[in-house]
């Protein structure tokens, strides 16, 4: 099991009591999203849609890596990784 | 922040565009239920043709269609808008078109259409509280910010990649304020502003927590359109696609007008261009797709080089309802495009304007485009920004020495 940090967006941050970054365990982004929901109900409902996947207007980073281009929720989460939850809507 | 005194004109609330949440006006910028984007609504009163018609040279004579305050011209701000809009009778003639038109926005102070859109956020802003301007940058907003802050009498916080045009990063360095280049690409930048933004509770970065403010100012370039062309709307309008706001907003700008009764409703079909080394919503609109894969730009049109353009879905849709394409042109076509346009009108574009040259002319010859009827494009900026680009390809005609013989020799006359 290893443990990784997660970066919190302002607009979730109602469900982390206000933190900006808190700990979450898995060897994979789809293992850490659902420690990260044991830890805060519902927060895993604001990340991923219906269907269990990333909803099309947030953005994850394993690292430096969005997941898009690397395995998506299958993802590998090293120990000490830092995962990101990013609102897409920007830029440009 | 001190929301009660804000005076956003005619802007009432903020409304989900994917889920259909409504917020109150403030500083938000994405749905808390479901992170879709949030778009301002309105209840406008007092627009007629009359009114736009008596107001300042400039996008604030439709300041009672855009989230500003009513007194919005009385702080200082760089005034952009009312650029030219040229028939491009030559440039028509070359593509074997009828009636054509430049939207010529290089003609903004920082000769860009960023200016439009960045007074529109600093004007927000201002009413929201926040103290400094800020963005993440692929340079012609960087020069935008910078400016307008330095105007405003504020401070900037601009970030930009470190591989950025020489000129775009001297334009921006010039106007002082807090100037970071980031070792990454622009969604690399745009990430780490979004990161930063949850940080710094009164940095307005203009196109991320401000952005439903700051994407409105585009609305003004389909505004003038309809304006100078005598109250109407073209038959087809092309407009390079980075993040893809601008297309949208243009398209919503009509819409606007249309439903204001300030111009006949007609159809019109929208285009997109895009350069082919970041071209995932043509490649989105080739394929039949309603989503946009994200890819890893590699083009001379840094301008727009999003590789992960946040209203990409929205371009298809509005492409798609009007009947219009998306068409991606190599680079040796945007340094073509450039030099036609300049050969053809006298207008110097920056690569985003060779992408859109470009692209007209591939969808003349694919057919997609009806040379016959009005066509507008959109020259989003100015060739001297990104000078490299046509450098290695153009020059002098000769090299004489001061003496009339040698002129004759040359063979030039």
């Amino acid at each position: 099991m290893s443990t990784v940090s997660v970066r919190i967006p302002t607009i979730l941050r109602t469900y982390t009591g206000g933190e900006s970054e808190v700990k979450a365990d898995g060897a994979t982004l789809r293992e850490v999203i659902s420690d990260l929901d044991a830890g805060y109900a519902g927060i895993a409902a604001r990340i991923l849609d219906d269907g269990g996947k990333i909803r099309r207007f947030v953005n994850v980073y394993v690292g430096d890596e969005d997941v898009r281009f690397a395995d998506g929720l299958d993802t590998a989460t090293p120990a000490g990784s830092q995962v990101s939850i990013i609102p897409a809507v920007a830029g440009g | 922040m001190a929301l009660d005194a804000a005076d956003l004109g005619p802007a009432t609330a903020l409304v989900c565009r994917e889920c259909g949440e409504k917020y109150d006006l403030g500083p938000r910028y994405a749905c808390e239920q479901c992170f879709g984007p949030l778009e301002i609504s309105y209840d406008f009163a007092g627009v007629s043709r009359e009114a736009i018609e008596a107001g300042p040279r400039n996008i604030w004579r439709y300041r009672g269609l855009l989230p500003v305050p009513s007194n919005v011209e009385s702080t200082p701000n760089t005034e952009p808008g009312l650029t030219r809009l040229v028939r491009a009778d030559h440039l028509a003639e070359s593509l074997g078109m009828q009636r054509l038109w430049v939207k010529d926005d290089s003609g903004n102070p920082t000769h860009s259409f960023k200016d439009r859109v960045v007074a529109v956020a600093l004007a927000a802003a201002r009413e929201l509280g926040f103290k400094v301007l800020a963005c993440p940058s692929t340079g012609n907003l960087a020069n935008a910010v910078a400016a307008a802050a330095a105007r405003a009498g504020i401070r900037s916080a601009v970030f930009v990649p470190s591989d950025l045009e020489q000129q775009k990063i001297i334009v921006t360095a010039v106007y002082g304020g807090t100037f970071v280049t980031v070792r990454g690409n622009y969604d690399d930048v745009n990430r780490l502003a979004s990161e930063i933004a949850g940080e710094q509770d009164d940095w307005a970065f203009v196109n991320v927590n401000v952005r439903p403010y700051y994407a409105e100012g585009s609305k003004t370039l389909g505004y003038e359109i309809a304006e100078q062309l005598g109250w109407r709307l073209p038959d087809q309008i092309v407009i390079p696609i980075a993040s893809g706001s601008q297309l949208t907003k243009i398209d919503k700008a009509f819409q606007e007008f249309i439903k204001l009764g300030l111009v006949e409703d007609k159809p019109y079909k929208v285009f997109g261009a895009q350069a082919t080394g970041c071209s995932p919503v043509a490649a989105a609109f080739k394929a039949g797709h309603d989503v946009v894969r994200p890819v890893k730009p590699a083009t001379i049109a840094k301008s727009l080089a999003i590789g992960n353009p946040a209203d990409g879905p929205y371009v298809l849709d509005v492409v798609r309802r009007t009947g219009g394409a998306i068409e991606d042109v190599s680079d040796a076509e945007v340094v073509e495009g450039i030099r036609l346009l300049a050969a053809t009108e006298g207008i110097f574009g920056e690569t985003a304007g060779g992408v859109t040259v470009a692209c007209l002319r591939k969808l003349v010859s694919t057919g997609a485009l009806d040379p016959e009827a009005e066509t507008v494009i959109i020259n989003s900026g100015d060739g001297l920004k990104t000078l490299d680009a046509v450098a290695p390809v153009v020059g002098p005609s000769a090299e004489i020495a001061p003496t009339l013989e040698d002129f004759r020799a040359s063979g030039l006359a």
